[in-house]
């Protein structure tokens, strides 16, 4: 029966495909902002340029690629910033100053993460509590254990151990010269989360649960099961973007605040459909590049704040338009 | 009724005035009165700046003599940064050395001015208090519910002001001036002529935070340092470390100035993972950076806005309820700088990484842990 739904969503596919452009404008509006990035500031295309870029991009793509599982299964995640917050207050409270923690810590920081998406998963699914609300009260949630943990301020650093995922570069590469770890974790957990979504049989369920629960469930697919597997993914790429915030800028208490918003903007940026069905892990990423982007090239150009941050919300617009325009030519679903 | 009126005009100038000159963020005068208090002389014991005072004018407080036990209550604009909880934590253990206080009765505003106004209400409704502690969330918008609390019982305000002369006193450090001043006259005499200067700052619009920029940037001008840019980190390590990064690819970056210390080994990072050699660098009282300073040895001065400021409203609540005269209707305290020759008094890895060296804490009861020391 599942197979029968992924066979007909798959003939779906193809039929759209053929009446629409290939490449998701979302990678034209990226290449854009690269092109500009460069023409402002020249060493851009040296290796510190981009790779500098990219390791700052990194947490936020990572994010966006996990953000996308609960988007397209119809829900939000707003969690996903407080659980950042928490994963960098908790390591730094674990660690205790101890380099030789880290093997340990790491775990525990995703079995935290683990548990957080079951509870969103199981509110959301069991209790039928909208998952803006459950997530948000999740959020708040986090922000006070955080807070409680810490007592308002960082209480211990956190040793280059751990760091080590968000800051160092590997030197001596071929061609690039050098390569951030942070963005060899974030090629690896690209590569599996597009995997899931796109190659197997559970990406074809959450696509189903979004674009209809009712008929996905009518036609076999464990939506519970599957929802709850959508927070733990978006949780577990929280615990690993926040492990790569906390090793690129150091421990601070309010690390993640806001980036559940940037995450879901770099989805919808990426042509994701807010109310679910609709999504892809590479154009969630390439929004979370755009987004990132965007704010370097401010940067750059260095205009005064204020016209800053009015060209940033015009870009912002034009962005999620052309992304929506996409979506109406193919038939809105 | 024509005394009323005559007091309401007079209170509607007043306000006006006060509302003009807290949006002159730049004042030639209030710059030189703040740099020439920075090297004056303060009254008080030599050694404990948390009881000293600039100037020599009191108030008379005979009025409010009461016996004890006394409860003390405390409305407080947040502990929502590292700074305000290092002065809470202060306050605290300053309870603790005097026995005649009964209870401290402390009202957590959570950074709201709505909420901050109905906890005042509340604390002069409950008839428990013998003496008010404010430390207003913004200042005009605090300045009715303080006035109201001043008709019923003694009040003293810390930190930021309020609009109104009625509390006993208002307990305070230099100013923003000041610590405008001593950072921006270290990178001037630091760096050559024509060197680039980065300015961070946290957000625009906070008047505190508006003076320590313009006192530096007259200096600037004043020395002919050239700023490349002015930015606000919103206090995010990740913000200033791309900030900084971004900066350093398009120029070089003789010297950071910073309005607040949190960031500032962000800011050094930035540097480091470029490979560049670090810059000259004004930060503030944090550990952290206090640490990275001695490690390091870059060239580097720290201005505090210091956290003992907030053991000051406790003792002069108590000298209040004895009937004692203090410094009043303003209470100037000293603002210390940290300099390359007095780091080593203030390091201390034991202590966590937001830790205010500044604290005049050392000898409070509970210290180091319940700062979180170890």
């Amino acid at each position: 029966m599942i197979r029968e739904t992924a066979g007909s969503a798959k003939t779906h596919a193809a039929a759209r495909a053929g009446r629409l452009p290939k490449i998701n404008p979302v990678f034209f509006v990226l290449a854009a902002l690269l092109v500009a990035i460069t023409l402002s500031n020249p060493n851009f295309v040296e290796p510190t340029g981009y790779m500098n870029f990219l390791k700052r991009a990194a947490p936020l793509a990572i994010l966006a690629a996990g953000q996308i599982y609960v988007i397209v299964s119809g829900g939000f995640d707003l969690s996903a910033g407080s659980l950042i917050t928490l994963t960098v207050v908790g390591s730094s409270m674990l660690l205790d100053n101890n380099a030789d923690a880290t093997w340990w810590v790491i775990p525990v920081m995703y079995a935290v993460g683990l548990a957080v998406g079951v509870v969103n998963g199981v509110v959301v699914s069991f209790l039928r509590v909208p998952s803006l609300i459950a997530t948000l009260g999740m959020m708040i949630t986090l922000n006070g254990a955080a807070f409680m943990w810490s007592s308002g301020s960082p209480r211990g650093y956190l040793p280059e151990t751990f760091r080590f995922f968000g800051r160092v570069n590997l030197q001596g590469i071929p061609l690039v010269q050098f390569l951030p770890v942070a963005l060899l974790v974030l090629m690896v957990v690209g590569t599996v989360l597009f995997w899931l979504m796109h190659r197997t049989n559970l990406g074809r369920m959450l696509h189903a649960l979004g674009d209809n629960p009712r008929a996905a469930q009518m036609s076999g697919v464990p939506i519970e099961k599957v929802r709850i597997i959508a927070f733990v993914i978006s949780s577990l790429s929280a615990v690993t973007a926040g492990i790569l915030l906390g090793g690129f800028a150091g421990v601070s208490t309010d690390v993640g605040v806001g980036y559940e918003l940037q995450a879901i903007t770099a989805c919808v940026i990426g042509g994701a459909q807010l109310l679910g069905g609709r999504g892809s892990v590479p154009a969630s990423i390439a929004g979370a590049l755009t987004l990132t982007a965007i704010f370097t090239l401010l940067n750059f150009i260095g205009l005064p704040k204020p016209v800053r941050d009015v060209v940033q919300g015009l870009i912002l617009i034009v962005a999620v338009v052309l992304a929506t325009y996409r979506r109406n030519r193919a038939g809105g679903t | 009724m024509k005394r009323l009126l005559t007091a309401a005009v007079s209170a509607a100038l007043f306000a006006g005035t006060a509302q003009a000159q807290q949006l002159n963020f730049d004042d030639p005068a209030e710059f030189a009165r703040q740099r020439e208090m920075l090297t004056a002389k303060a009254n008080g014991p030599e050694g404990e700046p948390w009881v000293q005072y600039y100037g020599d004018q009191m108030a008379d407080t005979a009025q409010y003599r009461k016996d004890g036990p006394h409860t003390i209550c405390f409305s407080n604009a947040g502990v929502n940064n590292a700074w305000r909880v290092t002065g809470w934590t202060n306050m605290q253990a300053e309870v603790k050395l005097h026995p005649e206080i009964k209870e401290l009765i402390h009202v957590d505003a959570e950074g709201s001015d709505d909420k901050q106004i109905s906890d005042i209400d509340d604390l002069i409704n409950g008839g428990k208090c013998s003496v008010l502690i404010v430390s207003p969330n913004t200042t005009a918008a605090l300045t009715p519910a303080v006035e109201k609390a001043c008709a019923r019982l003694p009040v003293i305000v810390f930190d930021r002001g309020v609009n109104t002369k009625c509390p006993v006193t208002f307990i305070h450090p230099v100013g923003g001036y000041g610590f405008g001043i001593q950072a921006g006259e270290f990178v001037a005499a630091n760096a050559a002529a024509g060197a680039n200067v980065l300015m961070l700052r946290i957000v625009p619009g906070v008047d505190v935070l508006e003076t320590r920029a313009s006192a530096a940037k007259r200096i600037f001008k004043e020395k002919g340092l050239n700023v490349i840019g002015e930015e606000f980190t919103e206090g995010d390590n990740a913000k200033t470390k791309s900030i900084v990064e971004d900066y350093l690819q398009r120029g070089s970056i003789d010297a950071i100035w910073m309005d607040a210390g949190a960031t500032a080994v962000a800011a050094l990072e930035a540097f480091e993972d470029s490979g560049l050699p670090l810059p000259i660098i004004t930060g503030e009282d944090q550990q952290d950076f206090l640490m990275k300073w001695k490690a390091e040895g870059f060239k580097a001065i720290a201005p505090t806005y210091p956290t003992y400021q907030w053991r000051t409203p406790i003792i002069a609540a108590v000298k209040v309820l004895n009937g004692e005269a203090v410094p009043g209707p303003e209470w100037v305290m000293p603002q210390p700088s940290i300099t390359a020759e007095t780091l080593d008094q203030y390091v201390n890895e034991k202590m966590p990484p937001l830790h205010h060296a500044m604290c005049g804490c050392e000898k409070l009861p509970d210290y180091p842990a319940a700062w979180g020391g170890k």
